[in-house]
């Protein structure tokens, strides 16, 4: 089977506008969670948000102009360095991703802008793409599935190289929502920890390069999984299930074992039941001492985003042999054992699973390998 | 009482779409989750929801929910003494 | 070669299984031809009336094609135009209101397309590969390439693939399973004719 390999990445966040940047910033242990009030019934949010003032900036710099709405603007300015680059060919594949894509166009009655499909085609006309984009819609693990579907289909032969976007806002509608599930922390959102109190929402858009080339410096896609867990349709399973099942397909097709994994980027959203699924799952896997982190804690939780922006931090974290600290983590509050890492840590490492999972019952797992 | 417990029963039903169930098939001791009427986690957060939109009362601690959702009759002694509509 | 091996359309509460009439409802919101199709398939299944409109019409497509199958590693693979739109603008009707701001968590959780995937999986017990894409139209050649894909590589024994409307209800669901056996041809055509009917 054909091998894949990230070539070139870019992340706009609330804490930089390239990956190098958010590097910096999360191995600096910053966080841009901050308390907001998004809307007068919600009270007060802690959540992750742009600058509005750097954020128009950003679009004044790049050129994107002001008739597209906020997050096609987003989505647009992520994708663009990559594409400056490197220009799409005739069989390079575009795959966008997002849960509630421009969702607040719905408060005005404007049910027309908020469909999905219309703002991937946009996205894939400003860019002059001549393939139909593919456009993922899979809660919070969206943005890992992007990856691993962009790179089924170079592996398939159908496409030369990839492009992913992976983007979502924060807004009252979701916001709302997850209050009303009570899963909103009244703090900075604290992934593993014994006084999690639930999550923090964020916004962010990603994108990435992916093709067959190898480079001295590539990093290759090893391997990847998604498998449901067939439970509940909200809460987590209770065993882990369907995260230690992906864990273990993503472990067989690589041909590795446990102890082979030298990093874990988990998804750690700090809700009490996810967290402790995720260390049931990793425990089951053979994991409990390797390495682990949620990025959580520097983002809140970015949605469609969240899995491929921190893959791509993942991925920096193999080129430096640096495992970057998990922001919000003091006491391990996990029934059972997961090495949450407290401090940055410098060590050689060659291979690294992301894992996200998700609202119906979603899973995914992802190796990166050093080639 | 026995028409607030009615009146919460018919709620109940209504709210968490219960299409099989009458307002009789419920007993006031019956276990409202588990083996009872065998609600989840998420119809005890839309109760949540209820009490707030209908009776005025807000949860903040959901773990308070556990004592006052056991059946109909703890239901309604809750209302009862804490409503504001 | 892989092989059709059984597929549904469900329109217009007409419900039609490999071409041939299946069941006819009465003419009526989509909620209610959803009870009365449910009904007719004889399953005790309380969860059902739970579900917002695109899970119920997912769940029961779902319903016919697997009936005879024992839910073996069936990869899931729906996708959709409006995805979750529907249920979208009764969230946003419990929040357009600052005199009346009441999130509801059961109907915020339907606001994700792919919670229809996970109502199929609890149902039928497929802890398989799975996704939820969005598209203008039904896309056949890329669905086409990746359930063999997933077919051949084993990452699935069978594929079931399915294409979603339900918005104010207009509803449409047309799904195949795709296997190594079957009468019909997984080609393109094929499975363009059978969006068609």
């Amino acid at each position: 089977m054909k091998k894949v390999y990230l070539q070139d990445s870019n992340i706009l966040s609330p804490l930089g506008f390239t990956t190098a940047a958010n590097f910096d910033a999360v191995f600096a242990g910053e966080t841009s969670i901050k308390e907001h009030s998004i809307h007068s019934k919600l009270g007060n949010s802690y959540v992750s948000i742009f600058d509005q003032d750097r954020l128009a900036n950003l679009f004044n710099q790049l050129g994107i102009s002001n008739d597209s709405s906020r997050i096609e603007k987003l989505a647009i300015a992520a994708l663009k360095p990559l594409i400056d680059k490197k220009a799409p060919g005739r069989k390079s594949l575009l795959v966008v991703t997002t849960t509630k894509g421009n969702i607040k166009a719905l408060a005005d009655s404007d049910e027309l802008n908020t469909y999905i499909p219309s703002l991937a085609k946009h996205i894939s006309n400003y860019f002059g793409f001549v393939t139909e984009p593919l456009t993922l819609s899979n809660a919070c693990v969206s943005g890992l599935m992007a990856l691993s579907l962009a790179k089924r289909y170079i592996q398939m032969g159908m496409f030369d190289d990839a492009y992913i976007v992976a983007f979502d806002e924060v807004s009252t509608f979701v916001q709302s929502g997850f209050q009303s599930f009570q899963a909103i922390s009244t703090e900075a959102c604290r992934p593993y920890d014994a006084l999690r109190k639930g999550v923090s929402l964020g916004e962010a858009a990603t994108a990435c390069y992916i093709s067959t080339e190898k480079n001295s410096d590539s990093i290759q896609i090893a391997a990847d999984s998604s498998i449901n867990d067939a439970n509940h349709i909200s809460g987590p399973s209770r065993t882990g299930e369907g995260l230690f099942l992906s864990i273990q397909k993503a472990m067989q097709e690589a041909d590795i074992s446990a102890d082979e994994i030298d990093y874990i980027v988990g998804h750690g959203t700090a809700t009490l039941y996810n967290d402790e699924m995720e260390a049931i799952a990793f425990n089951r896997a053979g994991l409990r001492n390797t390495p682990l982190a949620s990025y959580k804690g520097n983002y809140g939780h970015t949605l469609a985003a969240s899995g491929l922006l921190e893959c791509i931090l993942m991925a920096t974290c193999l080129r430096k042999d640096t495992l970057l600290a998990s922001k919000g983590f003091e006491t391990l509050g996990t029934s059972e054992y997961i090495n949450v890492l407290v401090n940055n840590m410098q060590a050689p490492i060659r291979t690294a699973l992301k894992t996200a999972s998700g609202f119906g019952g979603s899973n995914t797992a992802l190796l990166l390998m050093k080639s | 009482m026995a028409e607030l417990k009615d009146l919460l029963k018919q709620q109940i039903i209504e709210v968490l779409n219960l299409e099989d169930i009458q307002v009789t098939d419920i007993q006031d001791e019956d276990a409202l989750f588990g083996d009872g009427l065998g609600l989840d986690s998420i119809d005890a957060l839309e109760l949540i929801v209820l009490l707030d939109k209908e009776y005025g009362i807000k949860l903040s601690d959901p773990k308070e929910g556990k004592e006052i959702f056991k059946s109909i009759n703890t239901l309604a002694d809750f209302v009862e003494k804490n409503r504001s509509k | 070669m892989h092989f059709i091996s059984n597929s549904i359309v469900i329109r217009q509460a007409t419900v039609s299984v490999n071409g041939a009439p299946y069941f006819k409802g009465q003419p009526s919101e989509f909620k209610d031809f959803a009870k009365e199709l449910y009904q007719h398939l004889g399953i005790t299944y309380p969860k059902f009336y739970k579900m917002d409109n695109l899970c119920k019409l997912a769940f029961l497509a779902s319903e016919i094609v697997l009936k005879d199958q024992d839910g073996e590693d069936i990869a899931l693979i729906f996708s959709s135009k409006e995805g979750s739109l529907d249920t979208d603008i009764q969230h946003q009707g419990h929040i357009q209101d600052e005199n009346s701001f009441y999130p509801s968590p059961a109907t915020f959780v339907y606001t994700l397309p792919n919670i229809c995937i996970g109502e199929v999986s609890i149902r039928h017990q497929l802890k398989t590969e799975s996704m939820f894409l969005l598209a203008e139209a039904y896309q056949t050649a890329y669905i086409q390439a990746y359930s063999d894909f997933l077919i051949e590589s084993g990452k699935a024994k069978k594929v079931l693939c399915g294409w979603l409307r339900m918005l104010k209800d207009d509803y449409v669901a047309q799904f195949y399973l795709v296997e190594k056996q079957g009468n019909i041809a997984h080609q393109i055509n094929n499975i363009e004719q059978i969006l068609n009917k």
